[in-house]
């Protein structure tokens, strides 16, 4: 029951804080001017309508001899956000593409739904590779503790954590892409995603990716598993007549789990949001590179939809962490007094 | 053991000759939280390279923008992509900003003749090999000569006042003109002063050899005795009285052509930009020699990475220190009044966190489109970047609130002020002062990320950034990779020295790991 609670409790305040944050990007948003993409000689008629389907003006008096516009109300911000929220919920309606030339006119979801197969490919990948890798390293590392290979792994687990992702990814490119050609420098495009040509170019990206997240888990789990091998029940499971290995794999390795599993899971989510830099650099038609564009372009259904969606993986990442250690191990009872 | 069981009384003797024995003071020195912290810090190799590498970044960007003989806002036209260059390395074949280069006769004679002609070795003190095997000329190109000559047009006074600097010291900067039919028709090389040579061919850029293998000059000429002034002017060189041409008729060569606007000259690059530099713009340049490069727009990579080194340390430090007052006052108040004050605090700075700091900048950066895109950059950092010492400085009054000694510091009657600050703050620097050592490099590494996502453009005017630099590069990744080599490198040290650093600084800080450390 104390996990009910806590899990409701944390999910509410989840969806309050959500809630803030679109409340008050949405507000900031409509109080910039508006952008109204015009063309010379453009019927001042069909300007102010657009800006009634979209949602700024009402009551829109035209005279219809002359064709001019008589007058019109501005449509207060908080309604503009409950006519928003009324459209998401009835019709599933996020708006559509005003400025950003390629998407004009076009549903942003579907927009949007378009662009999230290549960045969840990605990072999908990148996790598949870098988790196994990860933990086998740090466990590695964990058991030859102070032992010269420890001190290699450790040596390039801080170099690459130090290194920032944008100069791996260049380095990346540079020599697999422009001086071995191993690989193309950027993704390929169209829809084929799981076609070969198309997995290889995705490679680089991929690994640029993976790299980082190997040096995190490596570093990880290694710190928690030479913890949990110094514990007192490790030395009681040799007394016992466990081999190291047994030892290790039944005890060891299952403790130090609580920390990592949480944060692996968490990864898992956050695979959603992928890596700005990573998707710039190597154009990959993602959800990043939208992201940047309806920045650009100031397009700002768009910029409300990502947002949005970037908020919500966020913060569901976190309360996944926080969720998932009551469930891994029982001895943490969450929210309890 | 023997020896001991039966030792006589007298032998016996008190410790002090009164039997009462008092509290004696202290003898040793007391050591100070932060000495000792520091004695700490030393003790851990890693860190202390790492604080080395700092103070060598540190300096490098303090220092470095005084000494070089450019600013931000310099660019060149022509020097363009030119390759690195240390003085020291200039006889040997790395750094001596020279490539490398394999090519077919055409091209090689196109930069052996610049060589010929003026001295100015494009190709590097005109060494060469030839394979037979391949028909490739196989040289090293320096960067900072391949300009060669270019068309220059100069005003009446432009080209007497250059004709005097010619004569004063001693330096060749205009050359002879070629005249205009026998320049290669080509479009793209039409104006290219270096073609100096007779060419052949439908497009005239077949290169015409005489029996050595040399080139032949077509430059313009005049005969001595004849009409001077007929578009082409001269410039009488010291010493040089004309010369006897194929017919036996003594002529001077022209070096100037008359246009429109003054007179259009061929002259060396390399020799007009010490000139343009030194006489003419006086800004401090003595000639074209750069260290770590140019960028593609011809800007000086030294000096912008130094400058932009500079910026980032400062805008990281100013940010850190508002962080960190920010973050302890916030901090201390929630953890010590705690109960509802803490809660609707609480959740204020979880709300704040939540929100992706990209969605912050991008949004004051559409509000504030006039102001400064630092100003920005500033709010957005700070508006995330205290919550986390917030957190910290909470978390510490949190465990110490409660104990005896703040407790006796409240019966003898200290307000909540001193207690905040004078008994339980002083537990919370530790930390305060790690985070800020690593929120410094996350502070560099996300305005990088912005700057080279192109959000944040902060190279205006004398201010770059390393992002700006790195993004720069990308696009000439293939052909000139040194643009991101060198403020990559810098990026990496400096993430991987603060790590260090910081790593040091939160073990140093830990009182609990005195010794353990062995």
């Amino acid at each position: 029951m104390y996990m009910f609670k806590y899990v409701m409790k944390r999910l509410g305040l989840m969806l309050m804080t959500f809630a803030i944050i679109m409340v008050m990007s949405f507000v900031l948003i409509k109080l910039l001017p508006i952008v109204v993409p015009a063309q010379v000689g453009m019927d001042a008629r069909i300007q102010y309508m657009r800006l009634e389907a979209r949602g700024y003006i009402c009551n829109l008096v035209m005279d219809e001899k002359t064709n001019q516009v008589i007058s019109f109300d501005y449509v207060p911000v908080m309604k503009q956000f409950w006519l928003y929220i009324v459209r998401i919920f009835k019709d599933g309606d996020f708006g559509i593409g005003v400025t950003l030339a390629q998407y004009r006119n076009q549903p942003v979801w579907d927009v949007f739904l378009e662009k999230l197969p290549p960045t969840i490919l990605i990072n999908v990948y990148s996790t598949i590779i870098g988790v196994p890798i990860g933990l086998g390293l740090g466990i590695y590392a964990a058991l030859r503790k102070n032992k010269w290979e420890d001190q290699v792994i450790n040596v390039i687990v801080i170099l690459l954590i130090s290194l920032p992702s944008m100069v791996l990814g260049l380095v990346i490119q540079y020599v697999f892409c422009f001086q071995l050609k191993w690989f193309p420098l950027t993704m390929q495009s169209g829809y084929d995603y799981f076609s070969w040509p198309m997995f290889r170019s995705m490679l680089p990206a991929v690994f640029s990716l993976c790299l980082g997240s190997i040096a995190g888990y490596t570093r990880f789990t290694r710190a928690e598993l030479s913890e949990v091998l110094t514990g007192e029940y490790m030395l009681l499971a040799r007394t016992k007549g466990l081999t190291k290995g047994q030892a290790t794999i039944r005890h060891a390795l299952r403790n130090s789990m609580v920390p990592i599993f949480p944060s692996i899971l968490s990864e898992f989510i956050a695979v959603l949001s992928g890596s700005l830099i990573i998707e710039a650099m190597f154009s990959i038609p993602g959800v990043g590179g939208l992201y940047l564009d309806s920045i650009t372009y100031q397009d700002y259904d768009f910029f409300m939809l990502l947002s949005g969606f970037y908020t919500l993986v966020g913060l569901t990442a976190g309360i996944v962490v926080d969720i998932s250690y009551g469930f891994i191990d029982p001895r943490i009872r969450m929210g309890a007094k | 053991m023997e020896q001991y069981t039966q030792i006589p009384k007298e032998k016996f003797e008190f410790a002090e000759k009164k039997d009462v024995s008092h509290d004696k003071s202290l003898q040793t020195k007391p050591r100070s939280y932060l000495r000792d912290a520091f004695s700490r810090f030393c003790k851990n190799k890693g860190s202390v390279v790492g604080a080395i590498i700092i103070i060598c970044l540190v300096l490098f960007a303090i220092i470095v923008p005084f000494c070089t003989q450019y600013t931000v806002s310099y660019q060149d036209s022509y020097y363009t992509t030119t390759l690195p260059k240390l003085h020291l390395f200039e006889n040997t074949s790395f750094w001596d900003g020279c490539e490398e280069k394999a090519s077919g006769k055409t091209s090689f004679l196109y930069y052996f003749a610049m060589g010929e002609e003026t001295g100015h070795n494009a190709v590097k003190n005109q060494k060469y090999t030839y394979s037979e095997e391949t028909g490739l000329y196989t040289y090293r190109l320096d960067s900072y000569q391949k300009n060669g000559m270019i068309y220059k047009n100069f005003s009446r006074e432009e080209y007497e006042a250059l004709q005097q600097y010619q004569l004063d010291s001693g330096k060749q900067v205009i050359y002879p003109m070629v005249p205009v039919k026998s320049r290669p028709q080509a479009q793209q090389d039409s104006n290219d002063a270096n073609y100096y040579f007779q060419t052949s061919g439908s497009n005239k850029t077949q290169i015409v050899l005489d029996e050595e293998g040399k080139v032949i000059p077509v430059y313009e000429t005049w005969p001595v005795k004849g009409e001077r002034d007929n578009g082409y002017h001269s410039l009488r060189i010291e010493g040089e009285d004309g010369f006897v041409n194929a017919e036996g008729e003594t002529v001077w060569y022209s070096y100037a052509r008359r246009t429109s606007s003054g007179v259009e000259c061929r002259i060396n690059y390399y020799e007009y930009y010490i000139y343009n530099h030194t006489q003419v713009l006086k800004d401090g340049i003595t000639e074209p020699y750069f260290v770590f490069g140019t960028t593609g727009s011809g800007q000086d990579i030294l000096t912008c990475l130094a400058s932009g080194a500079r910026f980032s340390f400062l805008f990281a430090i100013a940010v850190a220190v508002v962080n960190l007052v920010v973050g302890a006052i916030y901090g201390a108040i929630e953890g010590y009044y705690g109960g509802k004050i803490d809660l609707v605090m609480e959740r204020i700075s979880d709300i704040l966190s939540a929100v992706p700091t990209m969605i912050i900048i991008t949004l004051l950066k559409l509000h504030m489109g006039g102001s400064s895109q630092i100003l920005v950059l500033f709010i957005a950092f700070f508006l995330t970047g205290w919550i986390s010492m917030a957190s910290s400085t909470r978390m510490q009054f949190y465990r110490f609130k409660n104990q005896e000694y703040v407790l006796a510091a409240r019966t003898l009657g200290a307000r909540d002020r001193r207690v905040i600050w004078k008994h339980i703050f002083p537990n919370a620097i530790g930390t305060l002062i790690t985070g800020c050592a690593l929120i410094i490099p996350s502070m560099i590494y996300s305005e990088t990320s912005l700057s080279y996502l192109g959000i944040i453009n902060l190279s205006s005017g004398s201010i770059t950034s390393v992002g700006t630099l790195i993004a720069a590069g990308q696009s000439s990744l293939a052909t000139a990779p040194f643009i991101t080599m060198f403020p990559s490198v810098f990026l990496i040290l400096l993430m991987l020295s603060f790590n260090l650093f910081g790593n040091g600084l939160r073990d140093a800080f830990n009182p609990t790991l005195r010794g353990s450390e062995g």
